[in-house]
């Protein structure tokens, strides 16, 4: 973050973009700018204290709910959201997805499957406890959560191929 | 679905481009069967079109075929089902089939999509869509070919004719357009043979959108100029504005305007609940302003609720005698005869749900204006269950003529119930019409789950006297719970034959003296309607009261429940006021040899018996609602500290004909897990009026955790008409778990949710 007396800058790269961002109030969630500033409306919210998941994204590779995560803290960050998980949806998670035609509603689908992408980064091979351990930040009030242990065990798979 | 079809399908959502010029560009020269009511003017913004026979099939010169999709999508899969149905109906290739929304309007039928009422409802129209549009084809073909309209035979996208004589659906549309439109009684229907989409797994219509974040929710609906605004309401229903400090919020930086909006005037129906907006250029200036609002609110006549002291008096107005609304025999008589040692009286007791659907309400409304200054049209994108009732509700506020009032139905991220109330899009229409831009209105999970049409409260009084042989003789249920209907009457304190008709008045055990009663019950907070309704608490107490008497008789749950249910046979409900869901009882019978069906094979696919070790165990229960059966065996593990693990639960379904099995399936899960919520967590509580939840760490969901682990269904095939599914699933569940919960623990849980027991054992 700089300041230069007037303004303060932000630079992020997100989805392998740089963007910079000036005049941002630097408390701003994450989440507001992907989805106000931005116009990436694909990272959704649900409960704005980091309890439902529906927020996550990388951040540096890791899984974070971006809904508590202050812009200001992020100055150099490496940013990954649902729209820059793959170039043509077929991240091993999202053709697991498919596969299993885990969304119902779909509205709390790319929080999961953020979560998921990154429990398959640190975990190829994830137990069932991996997955409770991995997965049990993202609620599904449509209740696709057998769902998404089959698709994960299956991206799981497909990943060891 | 072609990418391309999906392309065109995110654009129609997409502020960035014109949808009525899309759509102008799409109708030209266009075969729109949808047509003398011209079919895709319901999707917003397009021209006139003035060739369509039938509203919802429009087939453009290059052979894409429209659907309109008119019910709401919030994962059931309608955008995918009903529109299946068109397609078979017709012969259209799934891959050259683009699925439309369409806005409100009247013409289309009901669009409240709640009810589990979509395919039952619409499944008829969507086969006579689809024949029109097949008939006009292939009467088009044959007048080219100069043949019999008998010779010419709709399929896989074109009309084939003797020899190999073959012309696509895109080559026909201008000969089409130019026919009469046949009657229904000249349509004939395709037999099941010639189906190549209606029973099976297709892809649903927003997969791929979803999985790439490219699906527009009502909240990710963007119009050009748009602020965002917060809106802090009274915690106590009926609660005004004393006095308004908003210096503070003011000098937020983005913050815009900061208006107060009207009190509701009672009843509330599903007027805007007034209070205070804060409004702004972004998302987070208007949550900050408003968190620097300072407002003193006025009490109510709902200021001293207290749910606590709620549920005592509910407890004492099933124990008094009620309003009978079915008998039989003579209850008072056997009862006044048995031996106390016979006969078994309990309570059950349900508490206030919220929807909690995990996208909260939200809308986005423009409201334009003549040279006057004053509205003249509207125009909304919103997660709506029932954009009709939007429309009347803006008429009703703005007194503008429908005609003028666009909703636009986006995808909705969770409804259950929540969003067939179209408060939220009066609240962004009211704001609108005070800034002169579009404004979305959002809510925060605190306002979802303070300010819901909450799930109502209620209280079930059981009395059994059972026979030598254990089984009943006398029956007596009895319940008390403030209605639905609340929200419309003011005063209103005898709940409906409707809601007692949701798995109450129609208990279908064999008992020679039976008898229904309800007491009455005032609201303090805005009640509605959540999935599966009063067949929530009904079928708690309903098919809870079964195991009880089974353990008492000291008989096996499942064949107890069986004698219970008693032959196979049609129950008349003779004399005793009952919707039906809405249907006819000719066309849709109670019929106990199906709810014994279902049962049978639930116990049978489940091992019904088998060996469990300590801790773990079986609970059965069977229930018909929305005109469906369901029976689910749930299996529970309950750990000496009397923690709850749910290793497996089997449904078994019958829900007449089905369209897309994947989908009836998928639903069946998500009520397992919907249902496991209710009874491991759901409980809303007031005191001074005010909700005491507000987010989901004291308003918990289940998570992949502790939700049921292995969720098997199976579908009764079935040629009987097509009955509900979205819904079904939930009744069941609660009460076979706490029937498995007594089986493992011998501790009896009557009132949920679990997690206000000790399991130990």
């Amino acid at each position: 973050m700089k300041t230069d007396g007037t303004s303060i800058r932000i630079a992020l790269r997100v989805n392998g973009e740089r963007r910079e961002l000036r005049d941002v109030d630097p408390t701003t969630p994450l989440l507001w700018i992907l989805r106000d500033t931005l116009g990436l409306t694909g990272t959704k919210f649900g409960c704005g204290m980091a309890q439902c998941g529906a927020c996550t994204v990388h951040v540096n590779g890791q899984a974070t709910r971006c809904c508590v995560l202050p812009v200001g803290d992020l100055d150099g960050a490496e940013i990954t959201t649902i729209e820059g998980l793959s170039h043509d949806g077929e991240h091993p998670v999202q053709r697991a997805w498919k596969e299993h035609q885990v969304p119902q509603c779909g509205y709390c689908q790319a929080g999961q499957i953020m979560s998921a992408a990154a429990l398959l980064t640190a975990v190829p091979k994830p137990t069932d406890e991996d997955i409770d351990r991995g997965m049990g930040g993202n609620i599904c009030r449509c209740g696709t959560y057998t769902r998404i242990r089959a698709a994960i065990h299956t991206a799981a798979g497909e990943g060891s191929r | 679905m072609s990418t391309q079809a999906k392309d065109e399908r995110s654009i129609s959502w997409s502020p960035a481009v014109s949808r009525r010029g899309f759509l102008a560009s799409l109708a030209a020269g266009s075969l729109v069967l949808a047509g003398r009511a011209s079919g895709l003017s319901l999707v917003a913004g397009a021209e006139d079109l003035s060739f369509d026979p039938d509203l919802f099939v429009s087939i453009a010169p290059d052979g894409t075929v429209s659907i309109l999709a008119h019910r709401s999508e919030m994962g059931t899969g309608i955008r995918t089902s009903l529109p299946m149905v068109v397609a078979d109906e017709l012969g259209a290739d799934w891959d050259r089939v683009v699925v439309r929304q369409a806005i409100g309007d009247e013409r289309l039928g009901s669009q409240n999509t709640d009810g589990s009422r979509s395919i039952r409802r619409f499944y008829e129209r969507m086969r006579v869509a689809g024949a029109t549009a097949r008939t006009l084809l292939e009467r088009a073909a044959a007048q080219e070919w100069r043949l019999d309209p008998a010779q010419c035979k709709a399929a896989e996208h074109g009309v084939t004719g003797p020899g190999d004589r073959r012309l696509g659906f895109g080559e026909l549309v201008e000969t089409a357009r130019t026919l009469p439109v046949p009657a229904e009684a000249e349509l004939s229907f395709r037999p099941a043979s010639e189906r190549r989409y209606v029973g099976r797994d297709v892809p649903i219509t927003d997969l791929d959108d979803i999985v790439t974040g490219r699906a527009t929710f009502g909240i990710d609906a963007r119009r050009e100029g748009q602020l965002f605004a917060m809106i802090e309401r009274s915690p106590v229903l009926g609660g005004k504005v004393e006095s308004l400090d908003d210096s503070q919020a003011r000098a937020v930086p983005g913050v815009v305007d900061v208006i107060q909006l009207p009190d509701f005037e009672a009843p509330h129906g599903f007027q805007a609940l007034g209070g205070v907006a804060v409004v702004a250029n972004s998302t987070w200036a208007a949550l900050r302003g408003r968190r620097s609002l300072r407002i003193e609110w006025s009490d109510s006549e709902h200021s001293s609720y207290d749910s606590r002291a709620f549920a005592r008096e509910l407890e004492a107005e099933v124990n008094k005698p009620g309003k009978v609304w079915r008998t039989q025999g003579d209850v008072d008589q056997v009862f006044a005869s048995a031996d106390p040692e016979n006969v078994l009286e309990v309570d059950y007791h349900v508490p206030h749900l919220a929807h909690a659907s995990m996208e909260p309400p939200c809308a986005v409304a423009h409201v334009h204006k003549g040279t006057d200054g004053k509205p003249v049209s509207i125009e909304v994108w919103a997660p709506t269950q029932n954009p009709q009732a939007a429309q009347d509700q803006l008429a009703a506020t703005f007194g503008l003529d429908k005609a003028n009032l666009i909703v636009n139905v986006t995808l909705l991220g969770g409804g259950f119930g929540r969003k067939s109330k179209p408060d939220f899009i009066v609240e962004a229409a009211l704001l609108s019409d005070r800034l002169d831009r579009p404004v979305q209105v959002t809510w925060t999970r605190e306002d979802d789950i303070r300010h819901d049409y909450f799930h109502t409260v209620a209280a079930v009084h059981m009395k059994a006297a059972l026979k030598p042989d254990g089984m009943p003789e006398a029956w007596l249920q009895r319940s008390a719970y403030p209605s639905i209907f609340s929200t419309f009457v003011p005063g209103m304190r005898d709940a409906t034959a409707m809601e007692h008709g949701l798995g109450f008045t129609d208990v279908p055990y064999d008992v020679s003296s039976l008898r229904v009663e309800s007491g009455t019950a005032s609201n303090h907070v805005r009640i509605g309607w959540l999935r599966s309704v009063a067949h929530i608490y009904h079928a708690f107490a309903v098919c809870s009261f079964p195991d009880e008497l089974a353990h008492k008789a000291g008989r096996d749950p499942y064949e107890y429940l069986m004698e219970l249910c008693g032959e196979p046979r049609i129950i008349r409900l003779e004399g005793v006021e009952y919707p039906n869901h809405d249907e006819p009882l000719e066309r849709y019978p109670i019929d106990v040899g199906r709810l014994r069906r279902v049962t049978e094979r639930v116990a049978e696919i489940a091992d019904w018996g088998k060996e469990l070790p300590p801790g773990r165990a079986q609970g059965i229960a069977c229930h018909r609602s929305f005109l469906s059966y369901c029976a689910n065996v749930v299996e529970v593990e309950v750990a000496k500290d009397g923690s709850i693990s749910i290793p497996r639960v089997h449904v078994v379904l019958d829900a007449g004909t089905v369209i897309h099995p994947d989908r009836v399936r998928s639903q069946m899960e998500g009520a397992a897990i919907f249902g496991a919520s209710l009874a491991l967590y759901g409980e809303i509580t007031a005191r001074r009026g005010a909700i005491e939840q507000s987010n989901f760490h004291d308003y918990p969901m289940t998570r992949i955790y502790d939700a049921p682990r292995e969720i098997t269904v199976e579908i009764v095939e079935s040629e009987e008409l097509p009955a509900g599914v979205g819904e079904v699933g939930v009744p069941p569940f609660a009460p076979a778990l706490c029937n498995a919960i007594f089986a493992a623990t011998g501790k009896r849980v009557r009132k949920l949710p679990l997690s206000r027991h000790d399991l130990s054992w």
